[in-house]
């Protein structure tokens, strides 16, 4: 078994510790994980991406060109990803800030609009999380709880009070992708 | 220890701290930069030498300096640091002193870009560095190799008074696994007779990489070869994957090698035998095991990120026991498995009889192809 | 009787115990010398010869560690400062010191003197300038005087085409991090004196962690200037010293306030 998730957006938008969080959890997990990041230039100017892949033996290539499932947190985001998402795969987007749809016909899609549940849940960094609970709700790769669980043994002590909302986040995000995808089935 | 998700260039300059490298001089460059962040946070704490060196030049110097003393020392850069280091190395390996050399390649030549390669194959297997010396090169292709090579690295340089190179890549300093890092190790208490240390009661004593009687320098000399050759018989190291029924065989390092692998479980599960010899000591190449590899295999096909410059040591090894194919990304680009995995089926069903001198050509010509489909 | 002469003789005179016991091959009349004397004297007299870790830099002084007897590291063409910091970091409480021509110093090592100095690295320097490279045989230096012949400025140094000398002294006095920078000069006994004493004043400063200490020596080099060594003194005191003004171009009160007991 191998996984792969690209999540991109606009830098500041939690895009390098959403995949971090579901690195530590697959490691928790005892999974092999390799999460990378786009670096360099490209960062300053505004965009960000990494890649997750998640496997149950050594992970070989970091980088794929057709991940299994893409975060797109912004339009940037889903017009380059869109067309190399994998067959079949699961293309998450953050529609309070795309207001176009996808054209592919032959990927699963699920819209979440996560500024406006992160912005209700009293927190707009957590739109992120919004995301990633997206992601476990319609991918089923890694457990709900066990993200939980790393997500508190990773996150600083100081940064603790955040926790239960973080988990409301990844909660909603989850029951939307589990609802749209049961109602495409 | 358990298990924690670092970042490559992280882990790697963790692992110099555990494995007491009490001195580290640096120079900012991408993708590296972690490296000396963590350095610059992590020695002063514990009370040993940090310096962010004016230059790569002036950084590789101190080192040398630091290195006569007998401690544990370190630098690391990225490619056109690498470059500008050259000068000290050969000092370094003239004056026979100890020092680990971390290089996280990018991509040249030139000013290039801070994309992953593996341009400095030649730089460091080769020599880059005026005159006759050898340099212990390394290539890890994971987080926990990395640490692991950082760690041996320190104890061959004490062991052969010898530089020795982790050479890395972009993406394996900038990506994150899982991975333990070693005990911290205590600092080295004894010092070796040779050290530079300004203690009272003994003779003077002078290292310097200066022979002015050729007939001195040529003794020297003599040293540094019979040392390489007490290298080469003892610190060979390389890791086989699925080669016991492989037909073809893919040869790729650090990343290069990750990639292939990847390439060889796809396919495997289309029932073609392939397999993967990775060199992990690259100075010393492995030359006698992929020789015999090379006898049971139909072909080979070298991967890498640059333009073939380990395919001309795999040549020069394996003497045409089998034909040498070869696929690379240059500039910074990393291959991607199915680029390696067409390559793969295209050996499965044309066994190249005689690349000798077409080889580059037709896979420039290959490379133009697969460039035009995307 | 010439032996109770001897047994009442008061010995004023003899090698210092940093100097190495062998022949030194410097040209007849050259002011290194006499330089590698004064240093010598002064880690002697400080009591410090054991304690003390040399760098010996690319130039004319290349072999100095031959004729200083402690611990020697030799480094690349203009690298010593750089060196010199590696060994000093490891080692902080040992004395750590360069010894450096002015085309070693001042045009390929600029980056790691200057750098050094910003640093504040607690080692010495001793900048000997005579205005030319004399081991590869008389090309122009960065220190080399307009108009100046030399083999790499046949018609003399033309400051259109090859620009000005350098002051180095002058330059560090600048920065921050250096806390004794001088000139001096080789020419006469009186200022050789005076180098002596700034030479005692820079390891001073070095012994009580104060910081960068730097003596620049004007020196001569009678082969390559195509002098007799007593014209190439006048030449020092003629047209050097008003080139490369004497004095103390930067000295920290806490080196100005220091006293020892002169040894």
């Amino acid at each position: 078994m191998q996984t792969e998730i690209i999540i991109a957006g606009f830098g500041g938008q939690g895009v390098l510790f959403a995949g971090q969080v579901l690195a530590y959890a697959a490691m928790d997990n005892d999974l092999h994980v390799t999460w990378i990041p786009s670096y360099g230039p490209e960062m300053r100017g505004g965009t960000a991406n990494c890649t997750v892949i998640i496997g149950d033996e050594p992970i070989g290539a970091p980088i794929v060109k057709h991940p299994k499932a893409v975060i797109a947190l912004n339009l940037p985001s889903l017009d380059k990803y869109e067309p190399l998402v994998a067959e079949n795969g699961i293309l998450l987007v953050n529609s309070s800030l795309i207001e176009r749809k996808v054209e592919r016909p032959d990927v699963h899609v699920v819209y979440v609009s996560a500024n406006e549940i992160a912005e209700r849940l009293g927190d707009k960094r957590l739109t992120n999380m919004v995301m990633v609970g997206a992601w476990l709700g319609a991918s089923g790769v890694l457990d709900m709880k066990a993200v939980q669980t790393s997500l508190k043994a990773h996150l600083p002590a100081k940064h603790h009070k955040l926790l239960p909302a973080n988990y409301l986040a990844l909660e909603e995000g989850a029951q939307i992708a589990r609802e749209t995808l049961a109602q495409a089935a | 220890m358990a298990k924690e998700l670092l970042k490559g260039n992280v882990a790697m300059a963790e692992a110099a701290v555990r494995a007491g490298c009490e001195a580290y001089f640096g120079y900012p460059i991408t993708p590296q930069t972690e490296l000396l962040e963590h350095m610059a946070a992590r020695m002063p704490e514990l009370g040993r030498a940090f310096v962010q060196a004016e230059s790569e030049v002036a950084a590789i110097n101190m080192v040398y300096g630091a290195a006569c003393t007998g401690k544990r020392v370190m630098t690391t850069s990225s490619s056109p640091g690498v470059s500008l280091m050259m000068e000290g190395i050969s000092y370094i390996a003239g004056t026979e002193v100890p020092m680990v050399l971390i290089d996280v390649m990018r991509g040249g030549p030139g000013l290039g870009n801070i994309a992953p390669a593996q341009g400095d194959y030649t730089q460091m297997v080769h020599g880059g560095g005026h005159g006759d010396y050898k340099t212990i090169v390394l290539a890890p292709a994971s987080v926990q190799e990395a640490i692991d090579l950082t760690a041996l690295a320190f104890d061959l340089a004490d062991k052969y008074r010898a530089i020795v190179v982790v050479l890395a890549d972009g993406s394996l300093g900038q990506m994150m696994e899982p991975a333990e890092l070693p005990e911290m190790q205590p600092l080295k208490k004894q010092l070796p007779d040779w050290a530079i240390t300004g203690e009272p009661g003994r003779d003077r004593r002078l290292l310097t990489s200066i022979y002015l009687q050729p007939e001195d320098e040529e003794t020297t000399n003599i040293r540094l070869q019979r040392r390489w050759m007490e290298i080469e018989a003892n610190e060979v190291r390389y890791q086989e994957y699925f080669l016991d029924d492989a037909e073809i065989v893919l040869v790729g390092f650090g990343t290069a090698g990750r990639v292939a692998l990847s390439a060889i479980r796809h396919a495997r599960a289309e029932g073609i035998k392939v397999g993967l010899f990775r060199p992990v000591s690259l100075s010393p190449f492995p030359a006698e095991a992929l020789r015999l590899v090379a006898r049971k295999a139909k072909a080979m096909l070298v991967v890498e990120m640059n333009a073939g410059q380990m395919l001309n040591d795999v040549r020069l090894v394996t003497q045409g026991a089998c034909p040498v194919d070869f696929y690379g990304r240059m500039g910074g680009v990393v291959p991607l498995p199915d680029e390696i995995l067409s390559e793969i089926m295209r050996l499965a069903r044309f066994t190249p009889h005689d690349l000798n001198g077409h080889t580059r050509a037709a896979w420039l010509d290959r490379l133009e192809v697969v460039r035009g489909a995307k | 009787m010439v032996a109770t002469d001897i047994q009442n003789a008061k010995l004023v005179y003899e090698r210092p115990e940093s100097l190495a016991d062998v022949a030194t091959h410097y040209c007849p009349g050259c002011t290194h010398g006499t330089a590698h004397r004064l240093v010598a004297e002064v880690l002697d007299e400080m009591g410090i010869r054991e304690h003390s870790i040399g760098v010996a830099s690319v130039g004319c002084s290349v072999f100095s560690y031959n004729y200083f007897d402690m611990d020697f590291v030799q480094a690349a063409h203009g690298r010593a400062p750089a060196m010199a910091t590696g060994v000093k970091r490891v080692f902080p409480d040992r004395t750590v010191f360069t010894y450096q021509g002015d085309g070693d110093l001042a045009s390929i090592g600029m980056a790691e003197i200057m750098h050094a100095a910003a640093r504040g690295e607690n080692i010495t320097v001793i900048f000997i300038n005579n205005a030319i490279y004399g081991m590869t045989g008389g090309q122009m230096a960065p220190t080399t005087l307009p108009g100046m012949k030399t083999t790499s400025s046949p018609r003399g140094r033309d400051v259109e085409t090859q620009g000005y000398p350098i002051r180095m002294s002058e330059i560090l006095a600048t920065l921050d991090g250096v806390s004794y920078v001088v000139r001096r000069s080789l020419h006469n006994p009186a200022e050789i004196r005076k180098s002596k004493k700034a030479i005692r004043y820079a390891f001073e400063t070095q012994q009580r962690g104060l910081g960068f200490s730097m003596v620049e020596l004007l020196s001569s080099c009678p082969t390559n200037w195509g002098m007799t060594p007593l014209d190439s003194l006048t030449f020092i005191e003629d047209k050097m010293v008003p080139a490369f003004p004497l004095g103390d171009y930067k000295v920290i009160d806490a080196v100005k306030s220091m006293k020892w007991k002169e040894g």
